[in-house]
């Protein structure tokens, strides 16, 4: 038989995982916007009359997030004018899809919707970058592209913040993925609820303490209409290890997410560890931790037929080709026309290159929004 | 007596059984009670039809996928020693994919 709700009489439905009550539908739902609001709060997140764009993928994440910022704006008046923003990646069968989940959003929650695309800020969709680099460091490119298309987006809609679903089985899967890779930069950042503020955009992440758990369960009560299909072109095995881990941790001991959360919070870097430093890209003009950005990299990269460019040490792959073409100038000056500067094709012998995500990496959902797999 | 019940998978669980979500199921007669241990394992059987490994770890679901049983999490319920009766609806809702 259920057990009766720890804030009523009603019977319980859901037992938390963070804190182990069992509640009632209502109760749940109070508890579940409260803690949100509070977190909100207690972070100082927004200010009256600030735009806040809602980082919006039509999943359950974004979902709940939009559902819950629009009651929380309401109830305690925060004063905040929200819109939905959505990056189309160009990935035909996926985001197509999920962007119909966000047009009914959109109606739903009488929230206005603005749409950038890959193809207008870059040139290049997914399925094009697809066809030309493969399956194999798909998502670095996404994830840099995606980062930057939310703040070119957001800026241009006038807002002063970036709200993301991140929640805090994210947030703990992304500090075990940063301890195992030494990433210290990214690790002493990933468990900030606000980035970004030196540079562009800020970004919060409302659902930082919010589990993964609790926002599928309140989608499910509240029957929201949410897109849950796996991005096609998403094999990131390195998070997905990362992902089956914390699962199984939580099975045992669900505190253990928050409990990981607040060990990343905790961790001070030593004053001789060498930092990146920020700096604006010389070419775009956004924030960069080097003289040219990532994303500049890549489109270089990819409009030169070299995509290997993009990921991994840079030098290594420019060096080589730096070779390349002085070697075939040298078969050029020997009077042997017929040889093509480039196969064009980025097959040309690139396959040192490195593994993604090293320095500047952006691998697939670090901190860069969105896709999360 | 055989148990008639329903089952859904949402959340992408679906696609382990060919994007089937609501199933309409009569259990076969047993000697003993049908608990949600014994349905898994049948389900794995009879309906899971790829990849049983992305449902099932050991002898229960994998962590990551929400179980309800008639609304209610199934943690309040007894999890595996569940007892189940005739019209119940047990819902699995995966959480494995990005949002």
């Amino acid at each position: 038989m259920p057990r009766k709700c720890g804030g009523c009489d009603k019977n319980a439905i859901l037992k938390r995982p963070k804190t182990g009550d069992a509640l009632c539908k209502e109760c749940f739902f109070w508890a579940f916007e409260e803690e949100i609001h509070h977190t909100i709060e207690s972070a100082k997140l927004f200010s009256p009359g600030e735009t806040v764009a809602i980082g919006a993928s039509g999943g359950k994440d974004s979902t709940v997030l939009a559902h819950t910022m629009k009651i929380l704006n309401e109830r305690h008046g925060y004063g905040l004018n929200l819109i939905l923003l959505s990056v189309d990646e160009g990935i035909t069968g996926y985001r197509d899809d999920s962007l119909e989940t966000v047009k009914r959003n959109q109606q739903q929650y009488d929230l206005p919707l603005t749409i950038v695309s890959y193809e207008e800020l870059y040139g290049w969709t997914m399925d094009a970058i697809v066809k030309q680099i493969g399956l194999k460091n798909n998502c670095t490119f996404c994830g840099v592209f995606r980062r930057q298309a939310l703040d070119r987006g957001a800026m241009k809609l006038g807002a002063n913040k970036i709200v993301t679903g991140h929640n805090a089985d994210d947030i703990a899967e992304t500090v075990i993925m940063n301890v195992l890779r030494g990433d210290i930069a990214r690790l002493q950042r990933c468990t900030a609820i606000t980035t970004g503020t030196e540079g562009y955009l800020p970004r919060c992440k409302p659902f930082k303490y919010t589990y993964e758990k609790e926002i599928v369960m309140y989608a499910y009560f509240k029957k929201l209409d949410y897109f849950s299909t796996e991005c096609i072109y998403s094999p990131n095995a390195y998070r997905g290890f990362a992902r089956a881990y914390i699962k199984d941790l939580e099975k045992i001991r669900p505190s253990s997410i928050i409990d990981i959360i607040h060990s990343g919070e905790s961790l001070s870097v030593k004053k001789d560890v060498r930092m990146p430093t920020q700096t604006v890209c010389t070419r775009c003009n956004f924030i960069s931790s080097n003289d040219v950005c990532k994303a500049c990299v890549m489109l270089e990269g990819l409009n030169k037929g070299r995509p290997r460019l993009g990921i991994g040490k840079l030098h290594k792959e420019r060096r080589k080709w730096e070779e390349e073409l002085e070697e075939q100038s040298k078969i050029l000056s020997n009077g042997d026309g017929t040889t093509p500067l480039c196969c064009g094709g980025g097959k040309c012998g690139a396959d040192g290159g490195g593994e993604c995500g090293t320095d500047e990496g952006g691998e697939c959902g670090t901190d860069s929004g969105g896709c999360k797999n | 007596m055989t148990l008639r019940i329903t089952v859904e998978f949402s959340g992408g669980a679906e696609l382990l059984c060919r994007n089937v979500k609501k199933h309409s199921l009569t259990l076969p007669k047993k000697e003993e009670t049908w608990l949600i241990r014994n349905l898994l394992k049948w389900l794995q059987e009879n309906i899971i039809k790829e990849r049983p490994e992305l449902f099932i770890q050991g002898d229960t679901v994998r962590p990551g996928i929400l179980v309800l049983i008639n609304d209610a999490d199934w943690e309040l319920m007894g999890e595996l020693d569940y007892e189940i009766q005739e019209n119940d609806r047990v819902i699995f809702i995966s959480t494995l994919h990005g949002g």
